[in-house]
């Protein structure tokens, strides 16, 4: 369906309730049919607006605390439902839907849920970081609504039909009393077409997981089906009638600033309509897209000689010593160097992790169409509120004349370029005050994402005479540089730092401050740790000396979230390290993380992988394996992700080529914990896909660079897992605890891969692998490298 | 710039374009069919796959010039919502996929591959995906949902 017909689509009644919600969105969807027909062509408004700062955006955005916002019931009983967690593949849409479903009782294809459309839905700031279930499936947000719904189409049934709450039941979309099912009122009698006009009541009643009929059940995916016919609109797919194509011109070189573009290399060119030039920022505007890609091709740019880059073999060396550094404590016991002094043991490693890229299927695309002080906006973003604002500070608009809508792009897995191809497309649509639409060839998206960051993390643990670990002290070094725009920063991605905005500034700060209270700080505290700051305890585990201290410095590259953003990059660090430790003092890994565990549900997660795993109770390495030849070895590794949620353990079982240093990953078995299990078939894709993403990760990839510039820019040159891979089998153990609370699951196996596989490496061989990715040449010197 | 009679899920466009537009550009722009997609542009990813005259081809690469005349099917071709081709059944039943995007490419090199090499076995099927590129990583069930098409190819 496009845009129109959706709009279309909603009911008199699902307009009515938006409007009622206070949210001024009506006279937006009202205006839309000129917006549709392309704006006047006045040109862009002036450049002298007001430039839109607001404060800091709540990863979870503002949201809104009337029931209008969120459900609309109209005469034919349709429930419409509005939320600001997006569909990125993960299934949430189809989760969602579930749950309105559940909670208002009605059948799955009566309820029709609109997602992230700045027009019409709650601001619920950012789909990311698993944070979808904490914030719309507890009691809170989406799911309070719901059950706020439920509750007052109760009460109203109750007045109606004369009978006392208590003795009434909601079901197939009506309400009738216990005792006497004649008794009965449809939804829409009792509200259709009229809004509800109450607030979320916070102690609405919501329904338990063992009354759920709808949600918990493995409902098929609902874009499935189109997906698999060609009939899905993709944000790639969107056309708006008079829609242009255009073209960006990147720098060379990283550091380039434009010097002089000489528009004759251009001129009479078929289908060209503008060049345009803002800044840094250079763009063609063209009638068809290959008529765009030549006149890019063909334009004619100079460009200022670039940054010179660190050499990547050396690369290490210098983020570890890099200064001014950023640097913060998350724990500090302030007894760490003195029970180092007193161990009977203490053991260091250190491990290296490099700028990785989200590297999407398909290359980011947005539509967008800018005239007469409006903007509206088609885009894969993650962050529509977010996006609304620092588009309105790209453009100089009205942040309440801009509307971003949410449509698919390609995967996601954190801020690949569909934040940045949206200010392309609205730069340039700007320029020519007609609706444009971009999509970044391979390179454009490649060279200049956000890229996952590199880290360098140091560790250290001091042992007692039994082999138990006494105090545990991590360091690490990150770069950074840009990241999610939030509502501020459109500098924060390349096109907005190529039209003139500063990437968010790097504020040093040396030494670190003392804590003030335990954050878990993606992962960067390990798991063993009692995690104490003044007398509170946030940890999962034992140890009680300890000191977590991580330094940013500024990076060369642009940084941003990447499925599971430093907690992967920590998880792998602390999980070998403990693996380390266990076979130091002849311990079984399994036993040895249960005996510096408190918490009983990742006890119980790491308990569940190993059992269905059959994991061998024995230490590491294996004994009696040649040191030639293939070898096979199981590792484990857990995670509480970010502290807080979602509980997962995976044992890997590798076969390493000792000649070739090949890793073949043969099995993974993945138990996972992420409370009431919304559908259990989507959470198992998630796990699956999560996990090889994971393994990818591990075994293959690494942005490349030379003395100027990024140099993996295709599918050649940055080479993750095709479809020829032989991938390992997969099971996955899911542990429905349905009095908890819903907690995301998207990123918890994808932060377990590698540290899962470096230890079953060494299992295997006896040959630690600190250096991800694990190439056949770093696994080679390993096992030269072994005792 | 020149009139080009392409013959497209059975039925026949005539448009007025440069010869040596990439194909890809001509179906999901001008004739705004929503099955293959841009990846690439380089023939290395197959999200742009559609099947020309029973083969796999990477359209992103074709110049239409090329192909005009000749019968091609992309996935919207292939089967419906209501009445999907059986390797779209396959893959729906399995769930098999994540975002959808490389779903096209996916489908349509399997599709190609199984349709002329009835009898392949696992590593073949696989060696006939070496160069597609699925992100969210769904292998396990994509490979599912081919085999599933393979058996009822075979039957």
């Amino acid at each position: 369906m496009n845009l129109l017909d959706k709009l279309k689509a909603l009911t008199p009644e699902a307009l009515n309730a938006l409007e009622s919600a206070g949210v001024s969105r009506r006279q937006f969807i009202k205006g839309s049919s000129a917006l549709i027909v392309g704006f006047s062509m006045s040109g862009p408004p002036s450049r002298a607006n007001p430039i839109h700062r607001a404060a800091a955006q709540r990863l979870d955005g503002a949201g809104n605390n009337r029931l209008d916002a969120w459900i609309a019931i109209s005469a034919d009983g349709t429930v419409t439902a509005y939320t600001g967690k997006c569909e990125l593949g993960q299934g949430l849409y189809t989760a969602q839907t579930q749950l309105i479903a559940e909670e208002l009782s009605v059948p799955l294809d009566r309820v029709k849920l609109i997602q992230c459309d700045t027009a019409l839905t709650p601001d619920q700031g950012t789909t990311s970081g698993a944070q979808s279930h904490p914030t719309n499936f507890n009691q809170n947000n989406l799911a309070l609504a719901a059950a706020t719904a439920r509750e007052a189409l109760l009460h109203r049934a109750s007045k109606q039909l004369g009978v006392s709450v208590d003795e009434l039941v909601a079901e197939d979309g009506a309400i009738s009393a216990k005792a006497n099912p004649a008794k009965k009122v449809k939804y829409a009698a009792l509200v259709g077409g009229r809004t509800f006009g109450i607030a979320l009541n916070p102690e609405a009643k919501r329904k338990t997981p063992t009354e759920w009929t709808v949600l918990g059940k493995a409902v098929p995916r609902l874009e499935i089906p189109a997906m698999a016919t060609g009939q899905f609109e993709f944000v790639h797919n969107v056309r708006v009638p008079g829609m242009l194509h255009g073209k960006v011109v990147r720098p060379p070189v990283v550091g380039a600033s434009l010097q002089r573009v000489d528009e004759t290399s251009v001129q009479g060119l078929p289908g060209l309509v503008k060049m345009v030039v803002q800044k840094n920022f250079v763009g063609v505007v063209a009638g068809k897209p290959w008529q765009a890609i030549q006149a890019a091709h063909k334009l004619k740019v100079d460009w200022t000689p670039g940054t010179r880059l660190p050499s990547q073999g050396t690369f290490y060396d210098v983020l570890r010593n890099q200064k001014p550094t950023q640097d913060t404590f998350l724990v500090n016991s302030k007894d760490v160097d003195e029970k180092l002094a007193g161990a009977s043991r203490v053991v260091k490693a250190t491990y290296l992790y490099p700028y990785q890229m989200h590297g999407s299927a398909g290359s980011s695309c947005a539509v967008a169409d800018v005239g007469a002080g409006k903007a509206t906006i088609w885009s894969a973003t993650q962050a529509v509120f977010p996006l609304k604002n620092s588009v309105a500070m790209l453009l100089g608009l009205e942040p309440e004349n801009v509307r971003i809508v949410f449509r698919m792009g390609s995967g996601c897995y954190g801020i690949n370029g569909a934040d940045t191809v949206s200010y392309d497309a609205a730069l340039l649509s700007q320029a020519v005050g007609k609706p444009v639409r971009v999509q970044l060839t391979r390179k454009d998206e490649m060279a200049w994402e956000n890229y996952g960051t590199a880290f360098v993390i140091e560790q250290r643990a001091g042992l007692d005479s039994d082999g138990g670990i006494i105090t545990w002290d991590h360091e690490s070094w990150t770069p950074i540089l840009g990241g999610r725009p939030g509502a501020s920063n459109p500098g924060n991605v390349i096109t907005g730092f190529l039209a003139g905005f500063e990437p968010a500034a790097f504020a040093a700060r040396t030494p670190a401050p003392d804590p003030t209270g335990f954050g878990n700080s993606s992962n960067a505290a390990p798991s063993y740790v009692t995690g104490c700051v003044g007398g509170r305890c946030g940890g999962t585990g034992a140890v009680t000396s300890q000191r977590v201290l991580t330094h940013n410095v500024r990076s060369l590259f642009w940084t941003g979230p990447l499925r599971s953003p430093a907690r992967l990059q920590n998880t792998f660090a602390h999980e070998s390290f403990m693996d380390e430790i266990a076979a130091l003092v002849k311990a079984d890994p399994v036993e040895y993380r249960l005996r510096h565990l408190h918490d009983a549900r990742l006890l119980e997660v790491v308990k569940a992988a190993a059992k269905v795993a059959n994991w061998e109770t024995r230490p590491s390495p294996r004994r009696g394996v040649g040191r030639a030849g293939s070898a096979a070895g199981r590792g484990i590794s857990c995670v509480l992700y970010e502290g807080d949620n979602g509980y997962c353990a995976m044992v890997a079982e590798v076969e390493v080529n000792q000649d070739t240093g090949a890793i073949a990953v043969k099995r993974l078995v993945i138990a996972n914990d992420c409370g009431p299990i919304s559908n259990p078939d989507g959470l198992k894709n998630q796990l699956e896909g999560g996990a090889l993403h994971g393994v990818s990760r591990t075994l293959l990839e690494e942005v490349t660079w030379d003395d100027q510039k990024i140099t993996s820019i295709d599918w050649s040159t940055y080479q993750p897992l095709f479809l020829d891979a032989d991938v390992p089998r997969i099971e996955t153990v899911l542990i429905n605890r349905s009095d908890g609370k819903a907690m995301g699951a998207g990123e918890t196996a994808t932060t377990l891969a590698a540290a899962a596989i470096a230890n079953a490496i060494f299992d295997a061989t006896g040959a630690r692998i600190r250096q991800v990715p694990f190439t056949p040449e770093r696994v080679k010197a390993a096992l030269t490298a072994r005792a | 710039m020149s009139v080009l009679n392409l013959k497209v899920d059975g039925r026949p466009y005539s448009v007025d374009i440069d010869p040596e537009t990439p194909l890809l550009y001509v179906l999901s722009d001008d004739l705004e069919l929503r099955g293959p997609k841009f990846g690439c542009g380089l023939g290395q990813c197959g999200s742009c796959t559609v099947i020309v005259e029973g083969k796999a081809t990477r359209s992103c690469v074709t110049p239409v010039g090329t192909v005009a005349g000749y019968e091609i099917t992309t996935l919207a071709g292939l089967g419906t919502i209501e009445k999907p081709h059986p390797i779209q059944k396959a893959f729906i039943e399995e769930q098999a996929m994540q975002c959808g995007f490389c779903i096209n490419g996916v489908i349509m090199t399997a599709k190609a591959f199984l349709d002329q090499n009835t009898n392949a076995n696992e590593s073949q099927i696989r060696q006939a995906l070496s160069g597609v590129l699925c992100r969210c990583h769904v292998h396990v069930r994509m490979m599912r949902a081919i085999r599933r098409y393979a058996e009822e190819v075979r039957a």
